[in-house]
């Protein structure tokens, strides 16, 4: 069974149409990458399978293992294992980063009837992966995200990848605001992440992250729509020529 | 906050080796006042003439005044004649255990981590502590006697120590003070005395629970805080008031007095009854609260996280009077529903190289409207005096309303104020955010609101804390999403 499973999708904002019927299968242990200029409707289609109620779905179904998610909470589907890493993570003044983490950690193990980490589980699980991620032990007692640098805020969203352990990991734009460094400490968390179980989405612009994190299968989004997949080749292929290529030729009347 | 269910039964057995009487009834006044009633009311106490005359002279002021209008709340007039100012408690029926209690009052004790022994107390069930108006005993007394600090009824010191309550009565919140102080001089009922002598730091947090407990009748709380030279006391005020239909009007005065290099900590956590969802019934608390750093290098803090009462009117203040000497206001206030909060603080500076900090937090959803309203006053002999405020503001909602109203009067150009204002709506994409960790909504507004309160939540001591916090969420139930 597939982990995600996206047919015909469609759903826009305010009685604009964003997604014009997408369709996209993800089997575990799989890596896609969907790329597109702006305006195609990457960062939509992420946020509508994360269930931001700004955009309406219109059309079309999504399953999650099976499960409609279309039909589930935004918590739920976190909870059921979508994960979303945010182009901008938020910042939550006055919470620290540990407690709003295992907040997260025991409401997912709630949810699958797992008991709560008490407080000395929870330390070692959280040093072990920020080890993974060359991450400070201070990094806990800091507000979330409050005052972190743009490196410091992508490489907390993919710690709370690490410790939520999800099924389906969609990254938007997580490369964005990055330097080399940074970029590099940030696709290493996200490749010590893959495995046979876990599907991940990768949303981006560019092709730069794809050096890091090499993808299985590259979609091309544009006006709402795949209109075209390969392998990585593909993104090299844009990354050397562009988007406009894949234009359908203008039909002459 | 988890108590273990062998202190439970301690607790449990204590109540009952204390043995108190086990059924209440307000042994009420009439309604009404005029000087027989205040009469009565000494009388009945078997207060010294010292008391009476304080009474009588307030009662005297308070009927050429009138009721402030300044403040940023509305509520129709209050009849002071149809007001009962006195209840003691008399035989009641009391209820046998827990299963007797409506459950839906359990149900949020069980959301705020109240220990089943202070359920019984607050159900109702069994008991040690403050029933309406007259003071049953504390529980430390003994040991805290060994060390000479006086703790206990503000009724029983004016029989014990009358010179104490003589001396200090009035001396920070005179008689004619204001129209509630005013009248509570009149028809105080009873309240906490506490005396700390020189050099003694009090072992324990002292702590009390008040409850309107009589139907219709008013609560005229009266305490009294000394802490002589080199003195360290902490006290601690929980409120919590059953559910009421009618308003009630509640004119406490809390007056704090520290020597040279005293210290005192007053916490407060203050969970009046709000009235309904629709603005129906709810407290009116007109609460007047000073201290004064009378010795130098004496501090005084006032923490207090407001969350109950249909009005809260309250500014805990501190008059600054012993050189270098610290007042400390924080605050946290919530109007949900149809609340109303008017509440901040007062800073007097008199002596040289004083020094205050501000800091309040105010949260409005619902139709809620909470303002801050503060005094920072620098006199002109306050040399190098320094005040640093901080006022926050979060909305829930837009139906809600903040507003801050802050004073600086500056007479002393050595001397220096900041002010730090911002005003912020809990953001959909906060929201969103905990959501798609698995945080459900609930509690993604605690944990954000929370957040916002931690200046605040810091300064109270850890048991404390943790209630304020668990408050907050009941407090805020429904008002999003």
């Amino acid at each position: 069974m597939p982990i995600l499973e996206i047919k015909d999708l469609q759903a826009g904002i305010a009685g604009r149409q964003i997604l014009r019927g997408v369709n996209l299968t993800i089997a575990p242990g799989e890596v896609h990458a969907i790329m597109g200029p702006n305006g195609s409707g990457k960062s939509t289609l992420a946020q509508v399978l994360a269930g931001r109620d700004t955009y309406v779905v219109t059309g079309g179904s999504v399953r999650l293992n099976g499960q409609d998610l279309l039909d589930m909470s935004p918590e739920e589907r976190a909870c059921a294992g979508l994960f979303l890493a945010f182009q901008y993570p938020v910042e939550i003044p006055g919470v620290s980063t540990s407690y709003f983490l295992k907040a997260a950690l025991n409401a997912v193990r709630k949810y699958h009837g797992q008991p709560e980490l008490d407080a000395m589980d929870f330390l070692k699980l959280m040093k072990q992966k920020m080890k993974l991620l060359d991450m400070d032990t201070s990094f806990l007692s800091r507000a979330v995200n409050e005052g972190f640098s743009g490196g410091e805020k992508k490489r907390n969203e993919i710690l709370q990848m690490a410790v939520l352990d999800p099924k389906l990991a969609i990254l938007d734009e997580t490369d964005s605001g990055l330097d080399i460094d940074a970029l590099r400490i940030v696709a290493g968390g996200v490749n010590s992440l893959r495995g046979p179980d876990r599907g991940i989405l990768l949303v981006t612009h560019y092709q730069r992250l794809l050096n890091y994190i090499v993808p299985d299968y590259v979609h091309v989004l544009r006006d709402g729509q795949i209109i075209k997949s390969g392998d990585k080749n593909l993104a090299l292929e844009l990354e050397a020529r562009g988007y406009g290529w894949l234009e359908e030729p203008v039909a002459v009347h | 906050m988890s108590t273990d269910t062998g202190t439970i039964e301690t607790l449990a057995n204590k109540e009952y080796e204390w043995g108190f009487v086990t059924d209440i009834d307000a042994d009420a006044l009439p309604k009404g006042l005029n000087e027989d009633i205040i009469r009565e009311i000494s009388r009945r106490k078997d207060e010294p003439e010292f008391l009476l005359d304080f009474r009588l002279k307030a009662y005297r002021h308070w009927l050429t005044m009138v009721p402030p209008q300044w403040a940023n709340i509305k509520y129709p007039p209050i009849d002071f004649q149809d007001i009962i100012y006195y209840s003691a408690p008399k035989s009641k029926k009391k209820l046998a255990s827990l299963d007797e209690v409506d459950p839906e009052l359990l149900r949020t004790y069980a959301k705020l981590g109240v220990p089943l022994a202070e359920q019984k107390l607050l159900a109702n069930v069994a008991v040690d502590a403050v029933f309406d108006s007259v003071s049953v005993a504390t529980t430390f007394k003994a040991k805290l006697a060994e060390m000479g600090v006086i703790f206990g009824s503000f009724s029983e010191a004016v029989k014990t120590h009358p010179d104490l309550v003589r001396k200090y009565l009035g001396s920070v919140v005179p008689y004619s003070d204001n129209f509630y102080a005013t009248l509570n001089s009149a028809v105080f009922s009873d309240g906490s005395f506490c005396f700390v002598p020189k050099g003694v730091r009090c072992p324990m947090e002292l702590s009390t629970y008040f409850r309107i407990n009589a139907k219709e009748t008013g609560q005229f709380e009266r305490t009294l805080i000394i802490a002589e030279e080199g003195a360290y006391v902490s006290y601690l005020e929980g409120c919590t008031a059953p559910m009421r239909d009618e308003n009630q009007l509640h004119a406490a005065v809390v007056e704090l007095v520290a020597m040279d290099n005293a210290q005192i900590k007053y916490s407060t956590v203050q969970n009046w009854y709000p009235g309904d969802k629709q603005g129906k019934g709810g407290i009116y608390n007109f609460v007047t609260k000073r201290g004064k750093c009378l010795g130098q290098n004496s501090r005084i803090s006032w923490t207090q996280v407001e969350t109950g009462s249909a009005i809260t009117w309250k500014y805990p203040s501190v008059i600054l009077q012993g050189d270098n000497s610290i007042g400390e206001f924080y605050s946290v206030a919530l109007a949900n529903n149809y609340q109303q909060a008017d509440t901040g603080t007062k800073m007097i500076h008199i002596g040289k190289n004083t020094r205050s900090t501000i800091v309040s937090k105010g949260i409005s959803a619902g139709h809620g409207q909470n303002t801050y309203r503060g005094l920072v006053k620098v006199l002109k002999g306050a040399a190098n005096a320094r005040n640093y405020t901080q006022c926050d503001s979060l909305l829930l909602g837009d139906q809600c309303g903040a507003h801050t109203f802050p004073y600086i009067e500056m007479k002393n150009t050595t001397s220096r104020a900041e002010h730090e204002a911002s005003t912020s709506k809990i953001g959909e994409d906060q929201l969103f955010y905990c959501k798609q960790r698995g945080i459900a909504l609930e509690d993604a507004v605690n944990m954000i609101i929370n957040g916002f309160c931690k200046e605040v939540f810091k300064e109270l001591p850890m048991e404390f804390a943790v209630e304020a916090q668990k408050l907050l969420g009941v407090s805020l139930e429904g008002s999003v999403g």
